[in-house]
């Protein structure tokens, strides 16, 4: 019965391929880094384990905008700082687990604080010493922000353009913001060197192998609940808004708590792409915040083919295993090789690599 | 008749653009069950007029009451739809992206919050609803069709079927028949002398044949206020009328 209303529903074939490939990723790659030995050119090397885990992250990072943007209309142009919210999060968690270890080693305070000669702890670390408080600020951090934001921006009946550069001022402010040392996170060098999680050792393999798991079956879990909510009348309603917004609100629908209930999930998703990947990466500084970064994403979600999620996840690992390549061989051309991706799949590929796949397959 | 038992009842409204009055002290009303029309000439404040009653553009004075008590100037436009005013715009918009079925989907009436609207399953009930109406605008084969690929008359109708899926008191309809042949504008009228009775409804058109088919009663608004009213002969007989429009 439902596949007779729901003609959008049909043919999700490529949500299957991409679940499919996760659950390879969550198998294969431990079997290759811990079952085969390092001297076997099959194995997986723990850089290797890395490299996936923080193409995934962005992945997340990628899924949340596409969200918002693919299927609201809302394009957001700094989602880096929910992102760099839920990282610093995990981080603080981080800093506080290294304890006497640190060069100082003052069993308290984090090394920055006690180079900057501070006698105790800012009392927003308080609690960031037991993991479930890390958990949770990791989602409240980035949703609370967004939900006031959102609560403000949406209510006046800001949209468009005008959301886009208030979102990146949002960033930037937060970034210079955050460079501040007295704002008690570790100015420009951030939170660095960290030592373990939960008592497992971050520069062990096995470690960074159960991170990577745990990151697969996040962002599987994170593309499933999208996922329900696109396919449910609620996601009908994003549509509708993204077509035609004040119609909807002549249907009686509450568009601007449509949009701040959106918004703020979408928020709470990158947060906790951010806290997957400050564990793996090592670091977290306020150049995560940089407005650049954000552009970057919405480049990502636009290759991929937006509205379509899985098109978006797609799009941050094919975009970021170039630059990965690309800033290895020749770096200073990065920056344009991503600007000339963007004007190339906006001009010939307007539902990106996956509108490509399907028309391909089609025929 | 009291002034309590008109379904709507508008009273000196005024509003200005920059110093043009699109509306200049307004006053009508609407009985529960009637079918006025109302015509004028472009620009007399036809559709401004809608658009204060469902909460678009708010009045620099005046007053707008709906049913027993509802005080629309003090509504959100959620809310008056919530109180039972429908509206199919002047300038047809559909979902474009969704499908004819969806965009009847949108419109049941009820489920409006988020929470409940992450949760809404069509029920059987729902389902004939929307199969009844897709009968009713003609466009049952192609429900399964995206809103972008109908043709300017058929937007029309998928806008009066959304309407029809409210189930609304007062039906606000403007200019429902542009783009219409000739077959689709006698059914429209049709379909808008069945709904008067069970409903109010107000139609804007500026088909004069087609205003004759369907009118009872007849207001005509120039310079946003109310020169004329009464039946279409009386109306059309009017100097004033004559004058500023008609004769034209
Ligand atoms: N948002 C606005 N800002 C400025 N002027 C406006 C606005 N909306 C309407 N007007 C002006 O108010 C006047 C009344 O407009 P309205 O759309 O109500 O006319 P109408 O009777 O519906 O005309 P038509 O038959 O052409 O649809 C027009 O002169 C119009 O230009
Ligand atoms: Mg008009």
């Amino acid at each position: 019965m439902e596949t007779l209303w729901s003609p959008t529903k049909t043919g999700d074939r490529g949500g299957k391929w991409f679940l499919s490939v996760l659950a390879l990723i969550a198998v294969a790659a431990p079997i290759l880094n811990q079952a085969v030995p390092a001297s076997s050119p099959a194995h997986l090397s723990a850089y290797g384990i890395t490299l996936i885990g923080k193409y995934l992250c962005y992945g997340m990072l990628a899924l949340a905008v596409d969200l918002i943007w693919g299927y609201c209309g809302i394009l957001s142009l700094g989602h880096t700082a929910f992102f760099s919210l839920g990282g610093y999060a995990i981080g603080m968690y981080l800093m506080r687990q290294i304890g006497t270890r640190g060069v100082y080693g003052d069993p308290v305070l984090p090394d920055f604080m006690v180079f900057l000669n501070w006698k105790s702890l800012p009392w927003f670390w308080n609690g960031f010493n037991h993991f479930p408080f890390a958990l949770l600020m990791m989602v409240v951090a980035p949703g609370l922000l967004a939900l006031v934001f959102g609560w403000f921006a949406f209510r006046s009946r800001v949209t468009g353009v005008y959301f886009s550069i208030i979102t990146q001022a949002l960033t930037y402010a937060l970034m210079l913001a955050f460079f501040r040392n007295d704002m008690g996170f570790g100015g420009n060098n951030g939170f660095t060197d960290f030592k373990d999680i939960l008592g497992f050792d971050l520069h062990s393999d096995l470690t960074r192998v159960v991170l990577l798991i745990t990151t697969v079956a996040t962002l599987a879990a994170t593309y499933l609940a999208c996922r329900t909510i696109v396919e449910s009348r609620a996601g009908r309603v994003l549509h509708a808004i993204r077509d035609a917004e004040s119609r909807t609100r002549f249907l009686g629908y509450p568009v601007e708590s449509f949009k701040v209930y959106v918004f703020v999930f979408s928020a709470v998703i990158a947060g906790i792409a951010g806290a997957l990947y400050v564990p793996q990466i090592g670091i977290i500084n306020p150049g995560e915040f940089a407005p650049i970064n954000s552009i970057e994403v919405v480049i990502w979600v636009a290759v991929g083919g937006r509205g379509t999620l899985y098109g978006a996840i797609a799009g941050a690992v094919v975009v970021n295993y170039a630059k990965t390549y690309l800033t290895g061989a020749f770096p200073e051309v990065w920056l344009y090789a991503v600007g000339a991706l963007f004007v190339l799949v906006t001009l010939f590929l307007p539902r990106g690599i996956i509108g490509l796949v399907q028309t391909r397959t089609k025929r | 008749m009291s002034a309590r038992d008109k379904k709507l009842e508008l009273e000196g409204l005024t509003v200005s653009f920059d110093g043009f009055k699109a509306l200049n002290n307004l006053t009508l009303s609407v009985d529960p069950g009637e079918l006025l029309c109302i015509i004028g000439p472009n620009g007399a404040g036809k559709t401004t007029m809608m658009d204060v009653v469902t909460g678009k553009t708010r009045p620099d004075s005046g007053t707008a009451r709906f049913g027993s008590g509802n005080n629309l100037l003090e509504m959100s436009e959620a809310e008056i739809v919530a109180a039972g005013v429908g509206r199919k715009f002047q300038k047809p918009t559909v979902f474009e992206r969704l499908t004819v079925f969806e965009n009847l989907e949108l419109a049941l009436a009820g489920t409006r919050s988020v929470l409940k609207t992450l949760r809404a399953r069509i029920s059987p009930e729902q389902d004939n609803r929307i199969n009844e109406v897709l009968g009713t605008i003609g466009l049952s084969g192609r429900r399964f069709e995206l809103g972008s690929t109908l043709a300017h008359g058929q937007k029309q109708w998928l806008e009066i079927g959304m309407l029809l899926m409210q189930d609304p008191e007062l039906l606000l309809v403007d200019e429902p028949v542009a783009g219409m042949t000739p077959q689709e504008i006698e059914r429209t009228s049709e379909l808008l002398l069945s709904l008067a009775g069970e409903h109010s409804v107000v139609v804007v058109e500026h088909d004069m044949n087609f205003v004759r088919s369907i009118a009872r009663r007849v207001i005509v608004l120039h310079e946003g206020r109310v020169i004329a009213e009464g039946d279409m002969d009386k109306v059309q007989g009017d100097p004033k009328v004559i004058e500023v429009y008609l004769g034209v």
